[in-house]
């Protein structure tokens, strides 16, 4: 019997069967679902942060007083509680003393303030950041209106402002110029200088930043606070060797003993994708042990449903044999069933998984994706749930003895 | 020389407790286009002899040879190549697959046969038509007659051009008078050229073979030529 025969045959069968295949076909569905779902989410998931940690810009690290990954394991506050802060002069010092550096941007952050426009006002979810000239290449902003911070600026602690896109959306009718106006927040009152262009959402909006001198930002918001230094190399070569500048410059100034580990933290795009890597690795592992399990327990199902099939079906099995089907057709006929309903149930749980993904993946605001490896993987764990837990009941029909199957009431 | 030749055959079953001699030493010869009714009370070993010839089931000893070819050497495949050239099946219980249509049913010995798919269609139908099924090619088995079912199981017997038509009480489950009409069908049938061979319990059902066997207790208790076989003719 052709392959092509047994197929057709072989879905013949299960539509006289809709109910059961149906059930049947679900287990897998339900074990493959998981997977694909899972694995889709994670997959966009990742996309979405390697896409948008384009924030800190290629061959760029950023320095801050704690880690970006604060799970470090038992004791982690208590060891790193009584760090010093990065202070404004370690900026500079840094500033002044690394080689081969494009920008070195020095920033500090406060959060939630509202602007106020004449008589528009946001809501009071604005984040405020302090930058250096250089703070703007680093943070992968762009100007679209105005100039950027200058270093007099700085030096004259000018009440000067760049908006971000949503911040100028939010206070200003459309299109109109808000170069020259005047905002107010917390009591200060600032004249725009510059407007950025817009950087696109990861987790909501990155745009409503309200970007000051930093000397300014000391002097309104208070010099008491930890800062970040934000370093771009002039290179991927020399990423490394500037980092490690950096890493003496600041061990010096902030007095770290030798032998001791950096007060300090760092971390790239590469180092923040390693670490997200690392967790979803976890998640992935789990995903897959609970698939598997879920895989194994639907292929029971299956081996199960099959059996019954075998005694349901065996006067067929006679007539089979007795009108010239050989053990190898009858086993190729019961495999392929099983082969059929798995891979099925597995299509079906790959459509509903990507959707699933998917959908959070819309939800999260992130771009959706297709793990086509993890589309074959799929398949191919079906097929192969189909062979193994087919092959018993495809072996005990093919061994029934023709006369007593034919006798079978 | 004969299409079947059975010298001494013993078939055995090891039930467990006793060994069940269900054929002690029986020879036969059969030729072609004979029509050969075995008869026998139940525990006879009729059935067992019609596996056996139907090569559903080989000897325990002695020889069976079919078309001259040693039936005991045979494995499995080889066996189930004989049945599906050779032989064609007619069961009391029709034996059809439910599910698959008239012509469906008759296609499946072209199927393990390897005949491809529009010749296997061409002759299920011509065997259909020839038994008078055409109307009824895509019906189920449940949506025909026990007569009409019957005449699906006899097209799917006919439809390999095999050597023999083995019948186990094909009139079994038919009220008289559709066995009546599948006792003509043979009768054709033998008279077209074909061999047949019938297994029955019923006296009148045997008057239309032209030989009649009958075994008791695993053997051949006579062998007798039918002077005047019932014939389609004579029932009218």
């Amino acid at each position: 019997m052709s392959r092509i025969e047994s197929i057709s045959t072989t879905l013949q069968t299960l539509r006289g069967n809709r109910l059961r295949s149906f059930l049947t076909l679900l287990s897998i569905a339900i074990g493959v679902f998981s997977i694909i779902a899972v694995m889709t989410a994670l997959g966009a998931l990742q996309n979405s942060i390697e896409g948008g940690l384009s924030a800190l810009g290629t061959n760029t690290f950023q320095v801050q007083k704690y880690p970006h990954n604060q799970g470090g394991g038992p004791g982690w506050h208590a060891r790193l509680r009584n760090r010093p802060d990065i202070t404004y002069a370690q900026g500079l010092a840094v500033v002044e003393r690394t080689q081969g550096a494009r920008y070195i941007g020095l920033e500090a952050w406060t959060f939630g303030y509202e602007v106020t426009w004449r008589n528009v006002r946001t809501n009071p979810d604005i984040a405020i950041a302090g930058e250096t000239p250089d703070g703007l290449p680093t943070n992968q902003w762009e100007i679209d209106l105005g100039r950027s911070l200058s270093q007099s600026d700085l030096d004259l602690t000018r009440r000067v402002v760049i908006l971000g896109a949503d911040l100028v959306r939010l206070l200003f009718p459309p299109s109109y110029n808000p170069i020259g106006e005047t905002v107010s927040l917390a009591g200060t009152r600032y004249k725009i200088i510059g407007t950025l262009k817009p950087e696109g959402a990861m987790f909501g909006s990155r745009d409503r930043h309200f970007v000051i001198p930093i000397t300014t930002f000391f002097e309104k918001f208070g010099k008491n606070r930890s800062i970040h230094i934000m370093v771009q190399a002039e290179s991927r070569e020399n990423f490394q060797a500037v980092q490690d500048q950096v890493i003496g410059v600041l061990r010096a100034v902030r007095k770290d003993r030798p032998g001791e580990e950096n007060s300090f933290a760092m971390f790239s795009n590469e180092s923040l994708i390693r670490e997200f890597n690392e967790m979803t690795a976890t998640v992935r592992l789990g995903t897959m042990a609970i698939a598997a399990v879920a895989l194994l327990a639907a292929g029971i199902g299956i081996m199960n449903i099959m059996l019954v099939s075998v005694t349901e079906r065996t006067r067929e099995i006679g007539v089979r044999k007795a009108v010239g089907a050989t053990r190898r057709s009858v086993i190729a006929q019961f495999l392929s069933e099983a082969v059929v309903i798995s891979v099925l149930g597995g299509l079906i749980g790959i459509l509903l998984g990507l959707l699933a993904g998917n959908i959070l993946a819309v939800a999260l605001e992130i771009d959706p994706v297709i793990e086509l490896t993890w589309i074959a993987t799929g398949i191919a764990a079906c097929c192969l749930v189909g062979i193994i837990f087919g092959t018993y009941p495809a072996w005990k029909a093919a061994n029934l003895d023709p006369i007593d199957a034919l006798r079978y009431e | 020389m004969a299409l079947i030749h059975i010298k001494d055959v013993v078939k055995t079953y090891d039930m467990g407790a006793e060994l069940v001699h269900a054929l002690s030493g029986v020879t036969i010869d059969i030729q072609a286009n004979e029509y050969v009714a075995i008869m026998g009370p139940s525990g006879s070993g009729k059935s067992t002899l019609m596996n056996v010839i139907g090569c559903l089931d080989t000897p325990t000893s002695g020889l069976y040879e079919f078309g001259g070819e040693n039936v005991g050497d045979l494995d499995d495949n080889q066996l189930a190549e004989i049945r599906n050239r050779k032989i064609g099946f007619v069961f009391q219980t029709f034996n059809l697959l439910p599910r698959s249509t008239a012509l469906h049913n008759v296609e499946l010995p072209l199927i393990y046969a390897g005949v491809p798919s529009h010749e296997r269609r061409e002759r299920a139908e011509k065997a259909l038509t020839d038994v008078g099924l055409g109307d009824r090619m895509l019906h189920k088995p449940n949506e025909l007659s026990g007569g009409q079912r019957q005449r699906v199981a006899v097209a799917r017997a006919l439809v390999n051009n095999p050597s023999i038509i083995l019948a186990d009480e094909p009139t079994g489950n038919l009220d008289s008078r559709t066995g009546v009409e599948i006792m003509q069908l043979f009768s054709e049938l033998h008279a077209q050229g074909n061999t047949l061979i019938l297994v029955t319990h019923e006296e009148e059902i045997a008057e239309h073979a032209h030989r009649i066997l009958r075994l008791f207790d695993g053997k051949v208790a006579s062998d007798e030529v039918v002077a005047n076989p019932l014939t389609y003719a004579s029932q009218m």
